[in-house]
């Protein structure tokens, strides 16, 4: 391999000023510079992996090769590339299916820190991978997960931040021919969080669901900014982003940016994002694009709607003996039901239920 | 014995334009056992007196009492007054997303009973009253009301009329938009709740239909806000034959 001249790949850095589009939501000044001029990013510390043998873990250092910067990426992306130190390698070979769940925890413990995860599911191989996030400190994690052709990866991203913690984080995918990525955002914690799923398709005929499901109260940020690219034809997108938001200054923001590029024939994409406001003047955006620059898809659409507490269905849960703590209980896990239920994850489940059941018992 | 009794009850709602009395003086007292007829025409205020004595928020109670054996509802929440015994069905039951039936039946019971029934008898007491009401068995994993249609949603509040067994049952509309096989089918669940005996029941209807069905042992005629006549299941023949037009406010001075 040629050797790689580091100071060509980092290219003078642009700094946002918030009046950018990818920025325009998120509040700069609690950010704790991770955006900024004159921040020092330290390497966060590395990701805990619990996986069975055949799972293939890596350590690699050095910008490029191995570790490219991937494409399109905002500064806190490429700063984690660049302050990371190195990227964790999860490999899964090729035609190898992992029964169990690969663990991924990474546990802040303060500091302006920056990370690298890589994902790389061969061709054929089948995998469930679920990274976990505790603890505080603010982060900059670029994910990066590349799904082979013919293979069929699901990953988990939970934040169960601190209240405290800031955490940017972009999720690089790759589907490749045949391929099916299940790709799930979970936010509860952190005092800001920010998610930029973005999609590539390299081959054709991949599918790729995003789900995200995220619990916003006491101020919290939350934005989930997703970009869908189809440049390759007959692939298929479907989005579902479901959130229940509660408190004065809380804030959750969707983005949802689908392109179907002209060669993207046979695309079918559905997006939908759903917002329940619990009360106390929180604020909910969302924003669904979808541009297609083909005439022939096989269907495209958006749906997005924010809505608050129905005081009909309480009255109607009430007026069978269901006290009031109980009756929004029911909403609102009937509300996140059907995402709960695609996750299929029992476990988790179970923790997500809990901790939903928590938030509304501290009730505003 | 149970008793529901409504005394002098004033009831407003905000409108355009500030609150607007729409119930003005109502007295009526139901009984277990007994069945009461309650009809009138369209905005005589009839659905405004079941969701008051449920405890609908947007209805507010300006004077009067309401008290089910002795016990003040008013100072009650919503769901404190279902646990009381008071059961209304809807005429327009919503919908709720994710819930499902049995779920929400079963937390119900839970509730109104003071504790969870044994989730085999229960399983067994659901199907049983699902069978009677020719509600299929798979009707109990659908998500409440939704994509009900209007004769199921109707069959769903009946059956919880019975699960529930409550002390007072208003039946709001429980007619209305039912075909005839169904309103057989609902008329003999409200007649089997009623045989029981332990039932005060009100039925709040526009039309005698389903009082052929159920059959009432006493009709009160509303209009205005008030009940304007009561009588016996005969007074329903009249409005069947000459409608509610002698009772309307205008010519209600002499009606006792």
């Amino acid at each position: 391999m040629t050797p790689v001249d580091t100071t060509e790949l980092i290219a003078p850095e642009v700094l946002p000023t918030g009046r950018e589009e990818a920025w325009r939501f998120t509040p700069f000044d609690r950010l704790n510079g991770l955006v900024s001029a004159d921040t020092s990013i330290a390497a966060a510390p590395p990701w805990q992996v619990s996986a069975s043998d055949d799972v293939e873990l890596e350590w690699i250092t050095g910008l490029g090769g191995a570790r490219p910067l991937p494409e399109g990426v905002d500064l806190a992306a490429r700063r984690a590339w660049e302050f990371a130190g190195g990227a964790q390698i999860i490999r899964i070979r090729q035609s190898l299916h992992v029964p169990e769940t690969i663990q991924v925890v990474s546990n802040g413990v303060g500091g302006v820190v920056a990370s690298e995860l890589r994902v790389i599911a061969e061709p054929n191989s089948k995998a469930v991978v679920v990274i976990e996030h505790f603890g505080f400190g603010t982060h900059t994690d670029n994910v990066v997960v590349e799904v082979g052709a013919g293979a069929d990866l699901t990953v988990v991203s939970v934040q169960s931040w601190d209240s405290t913690a800031v955490h940017l984080a972009t999720h690089s995918l790759t589907l490749a021919q045949g391929s099916h990525l299940r790709h799930c955002v979970v936010t509860l914690g952190g005092d800001l969080v920010r998610i930029a799923p973005h999609v590539r398709f390299t081959g054709p005929g991949a599918e790729v669901e995003l789900l995200g499901l995220f619990f916003a109260t006491n101020g919290q940020h939350q934005e989930h900014r997703l970009r869908i690219e189809h440049s390759a034809p007959h692939c298929t997108s479907e989005v579902v982003y479901k959130g229940a938001l509660r408190g004065s200054k809380t804030h959750t923001v969707w983005i949802g940016d689908v392109l179907i590029q002209p060669q993207a024939v046979g695309t079918k994409t559905y997006e939908l994002n759903r917002n329940l406001v619990l009360g106390g003047g929180a604020r909910a955006d969302s924003v669904p694009n979808l541009e297609i620059l083909t005439g022939e898809v096989v269907g495209a659409g958006h749906a997005s709607a924010t809505g608050r507490f129905d005081d009909e269905q309480l009255f109607y849960l009430q007026s069978r003996g269901i006290p009031s703590a109980e009756a929004r209980r029911l909403v609102v896990r009937g509300f996140f039901a059907d995402l709960l239920g695609r996750l299929n994850l029992p476990d988790l489940e179970d923790r997500l239920l809990a901790t939903l059941d928590a938030e509304l018992e501290t009730d505003s | 014995m149970a008793t529901l009794e409504i005394r002098d009850l004033h009831v407003e709602v905000d409108a355009d334009g500030g609150p607007r009395e729409i119930l003005s003086g109502v007295d009526l007292t139901v009984r277990a056992g007994e069945t009461h007829a309650l009809m009138g025409p369209n905005g005589s205020g009839k659905s405004t007196l079941a969701y008051s004595i449920a405890g609908h928020p947007k209805y507010r109670v300006t004077s009067g009492s309401l008290t089910l054996d002795g016990v003040d509802l008013l100072a009650l929440s919503v769901d404190a007054r279902a646990r009381a015994g008071v059961f209304l069905a809807m005429q327009y039951p919503v919908e709720v997303p994710g819930v499902s039936l049995s779920n929400f039946l079963r937390t119900s019971a839970t509730a109104v009973r003071g504790e969870a029934p044994k989730l085999r008898l229960w399983i067994k007491e659901l199907k049983a009253s699902m069978a009677a009401l020719s509600m299929d068995p798979s009707f109990a994993e659908r998500n409440v009301n939704e994509g009900f249609s209007g004769g199921e949603r109707k069959r769903s509040e009946i059956l919880q009329f019975e699960l529930l067994a409550p002390k007072i049952g208003i039946l709001d509309e429980t007619d209305s938009g039912l075909d005839v096989d169904a309103l057989r089918v609902v008329s003999a669940g409200i007649n089997r709740v009623r045989d029981l005996g332990g039932t005060g029941t009100l039925l709040i209807t526009h039309f005698t239909r389903i009082l052929r069905y159920v059959e009432p042992d006493f009709v009160h005629i509303f209009a205005g806000g008030r009940i304007v006549a009561e009588g016996g299941a005969e007074l329903a023949d009249e409005i069947e034959s000459s409608g509610y037009e002698r009772f309307l406010p205008a010519v209600t001075g002499g009606v006792v």
